[in-house]
């Protein structure tokens, strides 16, 4: 029985804010309910039975009392309804400049991967003051990235990409949990966020010394897979280009279009069948059992790299 | 037998229980409504997230079998519809002609659907039978599965309902039922077996129409 | 226990030989109808019925309890006590299936739901009660299901049986498990229409729509969602064991089956479950709240109304389980914004229950104690989960302790309190005798601070970062957890203290006249307990409900 803290550390501006609010409606809470409280208590002393009180007149229904404690409570709410969806909507929309990081989750495991090819395991180390967003997928079944001093949390579902942005403006350590049940050692599967000062990071990054960046590594599995002999530039084979292709509109075979995303990259890799670019043949297999989240992530980051600008086609 | 032999229970008299007996059976095909609307639900997600594959993956489906056992299904709701009206005429026998030709027809559904069935088997699409690698692609292979879990369910729905119309119309035989004064038997016998075809009604448009 | 009793054999044809322990409106009750174990399993009666569930609801209440009672052994050290991480596993998930789909469902409807609205209404009996038995049969062959898992090695998805986790990976009985609650749920789809049916077709002369007793009025509304929300948990978990059999599932993400479409399906259901459990438990509470004030209940038709909008608006709010899930952040914003409004009925029913307390003639008795022990924790459960509604807070809180506490206030606080109310406001009416109410009175306060000592510091180990289902976890959540489990130990012995009074009252209790507690309402017209088919007549309704006499006059004394 260590330390027996009341608070949880806040490791970020939204956090604060977060708290803010939770205080805020834990105020309106305790006056929406505190007449409740108070009133039984008065009543159960003073109209105790037999006990000698004027009960007279009293009565059955009250139309505009009962309306008044039904729209103004509600009406309060709503303002806090305001605050709260405004912050969650603030937490699903990162800034472009944001540190890219890839999680791959598994039971029980997490696996971070940084932009220039660092790798790490149930552990997370970034820096303070710079926007990180986690790009997450699932090998197996359902987990849940939790990081209670960034008050932030979010499912990470196979079969689909999900992330998550934050900005840590003080350092230290702060626990990351896994909280959607994911089986037999769910409670064991977490570690640490270490958030660093800049100059400390960029040291951390060289320590963790790798051979190659995510991209690099996406491209060499663009080569070995045989991606290339057909998105490649020598290709005789009639494939979409992918230069430039991230974060532009697709059009597709169905006459919709689809912004290309992460998750539309994937699903193209994966599952090729179900969103074909418009004026071109089916005619791509599926990667399904053949790639790894890990390394479809690494083609992702790969192909993104293709994005900025246009540069020369796959060498 | 007076009317008074045939109030049983909580009831005081035979239209109360007459009138209980019809209202439970609707309450109880609300509730069946709602089995097959988690089915709809997932019909419709899958139809939204890949529309076009599932454009592709009903193609597989046999179209003109479904369109027969459409055919039947309905005929076999005329007759339980004229049967119920029978019933209140306590015209025994059309009821259990009637009955019997529903009945016949409900089978001969059930025949035609193993038949489809063994086709797909035999186009080895039948999800559980046949070869995973044998689908095209993933939103097939999920789309037969929906199909064969949807249309399966509904077959279990005919195969009560079968039971159902020759029960009844043992009893009204043998007079073991007597009309008018039970018609209420035939009444939701004949609703639950309308329910069973209205479902087949929108099952057919999901799945094979979808093309 | 009646058979036992009468083996003592009382002279039977002498009304005025009381035998060992036998009033005389004993002897001509349902109670005494028939003696045999066949009248017993065989009948028909609404009231025997209920008694077969108040006995095996009872008896998976402690079952369910056994396992709460593991789960809080074990988490006394960061590292557990007794149990592996496997053990600890089917030890929460058997905890949550008993006591959702075998407990707190079937609890208040099944039992007291059963025996008290056709004598409410004044029938004679429920619209369907051969269908009514079936419904008892089904619900204990889902419990052989379910006792032949937790036998056989349990099950370890959690309650929840999300997927892929309970299809493709858990390594438990989840077929079974997930046969057991798809059987137990045809139960409650028959009992729901039983109910139905009853309100709509069997009552009395004179007992309008505006006359029912509030109890009957939530139970209305419940056995809609019984009817029109359980299918579709059947179809789900159908769904499941396809999946796992024989590989035809819609759920594998592998196929590109959307796991989050099983989260949509089973909360569809799961959430408006939730009404199911707390709305007989409102009923109850209007009805011992009117009782003990000796006050019609404030604001009937906003009461009766407030039934009806949770039941519907409770269909709309499932979404709110699935903030952090990746689900639409426009479709979280809705959902967010229903599950706000569905706490506006909530409200009106609260602070109506208050209202109604003024002026009343309060009767500190144990149906109070249980009822205000209620109101408490269901306005704190309540309240938490307008916090959990909002989104931002959600994240954060989202499969924390926080709210593992949250319904565990609505759910134990609420719905259990209300079950013990009803056992002890109704217990005379049942059984024909009174129980010592000093017993009662004790039972109550332990409860409600066994309770509060039990869930209260869940609050904090979750807004500090506690993830439900934990095992292991951090040291310094160790002091709060330590509380949690002396409140469950507390709470443990308060549960098992009215076995010993009651069972004693039914033997040796004072005989309790047809309406001990003064209350008004068709069941204290008739003897308790009352003879096999209710009303010597049919009975006429002339008045309002709550007809209690009026002060016109001041008294200052």
């Amino acid at each position: 029985m260590s330390h027996f803290p009341l608070w949880p550390a806040q490791a970020s501006g939204y956090a604060t804010e977060v708290d803010h609010l939770t205080i805020a409606i834990f105020v309106l809470v305790m006056l929406l309910s505190a007449p409740v409280f108070i009133l039984m208590l008065v009543f159960a002393v003073k109209y105790r039975r037999g006990r000698a009180a004027n009960r007279a007149h009293r009565i059955d229904h009250n139309m505009a009392l009962e309306l008044s404690w039904a729209i103004v409570p509600f009406l309060l709410l709503l303002i806090f309804y305001v605050w709260a969806t405004r912050l969650y909507f603030d937490i699903h929309r990162a800034p472009p400049d944001a540190l890219e990081i890839q999680v791959v989750a598994k039971q029980w495991m997490w696996k971070f991967q940084h932009p220039r090819g660092q790798r790490e395991i149930n552990d997370l180390h970034i820096p303070v003051g710079k926007p990180v967003r986690l790009t997450m997928a699932s090998q197996d079944v359902i987990h849940s990235l939790f990081i209670p001093a960034l008050r932030l949390k979010q499912d990470v579902v196979p079969g689909r990409y999900t992330s998550l942005w934050f900005k840590a403006d003080k350092e230290g350590s702060y626990p990351l949990r896994c909280s959607q049940f994911c089986g037999a050692d769910h409670s064991l599967m977490g570690g640490h966020v270490f958030v660093l000062s800049q100059a400390a990071y960029a040291r951390w990054l060289d320590q963790a010394g790798v051979d190659q960046s995510l991209a690099a590594q996406g491209e060499a599995l663009f080569r070995s897979r045989g991606c290339s002999g057909c998105h490649g530039p020598a290709s005789t084979v009639k494939a979409p280009a992918l230069n430039g292709l991230f974060g532009k509109e697709v059009p597709l075979e169905s006459g919709q279009t689809v912004i290309a995303d992460e998750q539309y990259i994937r699903d193209s890799i994966l599952l090729p069948q179900s969103q074909i670019a418009a004026g071109y043949p089916h005619i791509m297999p599926t990667f399904q059992n053949v790639l790894s989240e890990a390394d479809v992530l690494k083609l992702v980051a790969y192909i993104k790299s293709l994005g900025a600008e246009p540069r020369e086609a796959p060498r | 037998m007076t009317e008074q032999a045939y109030v049983s229970g909580p009831y005081v008299d035979a239209e109360q229980q007459r009138a209980a007996g019809l209202m439970g059976m609707y309450v109880f095909l609300g509730s069946e409504i709602m089995l097959f609307g988690g089915l709809f639900a997932a019909a419709l997600v899958i139809r939204v997230l890949y529309p076009h594959e599932v454009v592709e993956a009903s193609k597989a489906l046999h179209i003109w079998i479904g369109a027969i056992n459409t055919a039947v299904l309905l005929t076999s709701s005329l007759a339980v519809a004229v049967a119920v009206h029978a019933a209140r005429q306590g015209q025994r026998r059309t009821v259990v002609m009637l009955f019997a030709i529903a009945a016949v027809l409900g089978v001969a559904f059930l025949a035609i659907k193993a038949f489809e069935y063994s086709r797909e088997y035999a186009d080895g699409v039948l999800p559980g039978f046949s070869d995973p690698a044998r689908f095209t692609g993933n939103v097939e292979h999920l789309f037969m599965n929906l199909y064969l879990i949807a249309t399966a369910l509904h077959a279990l729905h005919v195969t009560v309902g079968v039971a159902l119309l020759s029960g009844v119309a043992t009893f009204v035989g043998t007079e073991r039922l007597l009309l008018p004064r039970r018609s209420i038997v035939v009444e939701n016998t004949g609703l639950y077996w309308h329910l069973v075809d209205a479902i087949w009604v929108f099952l057919y448009p999901v799945l094979y129409l979808a093309r | 226990m009646s058979i036992r009793t009468l083996k003592a054999g009382p002279d039977r044809d002498n009304l005025d030989d009381r035998g060992l322990s036998e009033t005389p409106a004993q002897r001509t009750s349902y109670l005494r109808a028939g003696n045999s174990l066949r009248s017993w399993f065989f009948t028909t009666d609404h009231k025997r019925i209920a008694l077969l569930y108040l006995v095996s609801v009872t008896i998976f209440f402690f079952v369910g309890g056994t396992a709460a009672a593991l789960v809080r052994i074990d988490l006394l050290e960061p590292n557990g006590l007794i149990l592996s991480n496997e053990g600890y596993n089917r030890a929460f998930t058997l905890h949550g299936v008993i006591m959702v789909w075998f407990f707190l469902i079937p609890s208040i409807p099944n039992t007291f739901g059963n025996f008290l609205i056709p004598i409410m209404i004044g029938a004679r009996d429920m619209a369907f009660p051969r269908l009514n038995l079936a419904s008892w049969y089904i619900y204990i062959l889902g419990g052989l299901f379910t006792v032949y898992v937790l036998i056989s090695g349990g099950v370890d998805t959690g309650w929840t049986f999300y997927t892929p986790l309970s299809s493709m990976f858990a390594n438990g009985k989840v077929v079974l498990a997930a046969t057991a609650v798809f059987i137990v749920g045809f139960s409650s789809i028959l009992t729901g229409l039983n109910f139905i049916v009853t309100v709509h077709k069997l009552r009395c002369p004179g007992m309008t729509w505006g006359r029912l007793p509030l109890f009957v009025w939530s139970h209305y509304a419940t056995a809609l969602i019984l009817v029109l929300a359980t299918p579709v948990l059947a179809i789900t978990l159908a769904l499941i064991a396809a999946e796992r059999l024989f590989g035809v599932g819609i759920f594998n993400p592998a196929l590109g089956g959307d796991p989050l479409l099983y989260q949509h399906l089973f909360w569809f259901y799961s959430h408006p479950a939730v009404y199911i459990m707390i709305l007989p438990a409102l009923g109850v509470v209007s009805e011992l709240v009117a009782a003990a004030a000796r006050k019609p209940v404030f604001g009937y038709n906003f009461v009766a109304g407030c039934s009806i909008a949770i039941a519907a608006i409770g269909f709309l709010v499932w979404g709110h389980h699935m903030f952090v899930s990746g689900q639409s952040i426009y479709a979280s914003a809705v959902f967010s914004f229903l599950s706000l409004a569905v706490a506006v009925p909530s409200g009106i029913k609260v602070y109506n229950w208050t209202a109604t307390l003024y002026k009343g003639h309060i009767a500190i008795d144990p149906p109070f104690l249980f009822a205000a022990s209620f109101i408490g924790l269901f306005v704190v459960g309540g309240l938490t989960g307008l916090i959990l509604a909002m989104l931002a807070v959600d994240v954060h809180v989202h499969d924390t302790y926080f709210v593992v506490a949250h319904f565990h206030y609505i759910m134990v606080g609420g719905t259990v309190a209300a079950y013990f109310g009803a056992l002890h406001y109704w217990w005379p009416k049942i059984t024909g005798r009174l129980y010592p109410l000093i017993w009662g009175r004790l039972t109550a306060l332990m409860i409600f601070l066994g309770f509060n000592l039990t869930f209260f510091p869940q609050f904090i180990l979750g807004y500090l970062g506690m993830p439900r289902r934990y095992h292991h976890y951090p040291p310094e959540f160790h002091v709060l957890n330590v509380f949690s489990s002396t409140g469950a130990s507390i709470l443990a012995v308060t549960y098992l203290l009215p076995f010993l009074y009651l069972f004693w009252s039914f033997r040796y209790g004072d005989a309790a006249g047809p309406n001990p507690w003064g209350a008004t309402g068709l069941e204290w017209t008739i003897p308790s307990p009352p003879p096999k088919h209710n009303f010597e007549s049919v009975p006429t309704v002339d008045g309002p409900p709550y007809d209690y006499p009026i002060e016109r006059e001041g008294r200052h004394d």
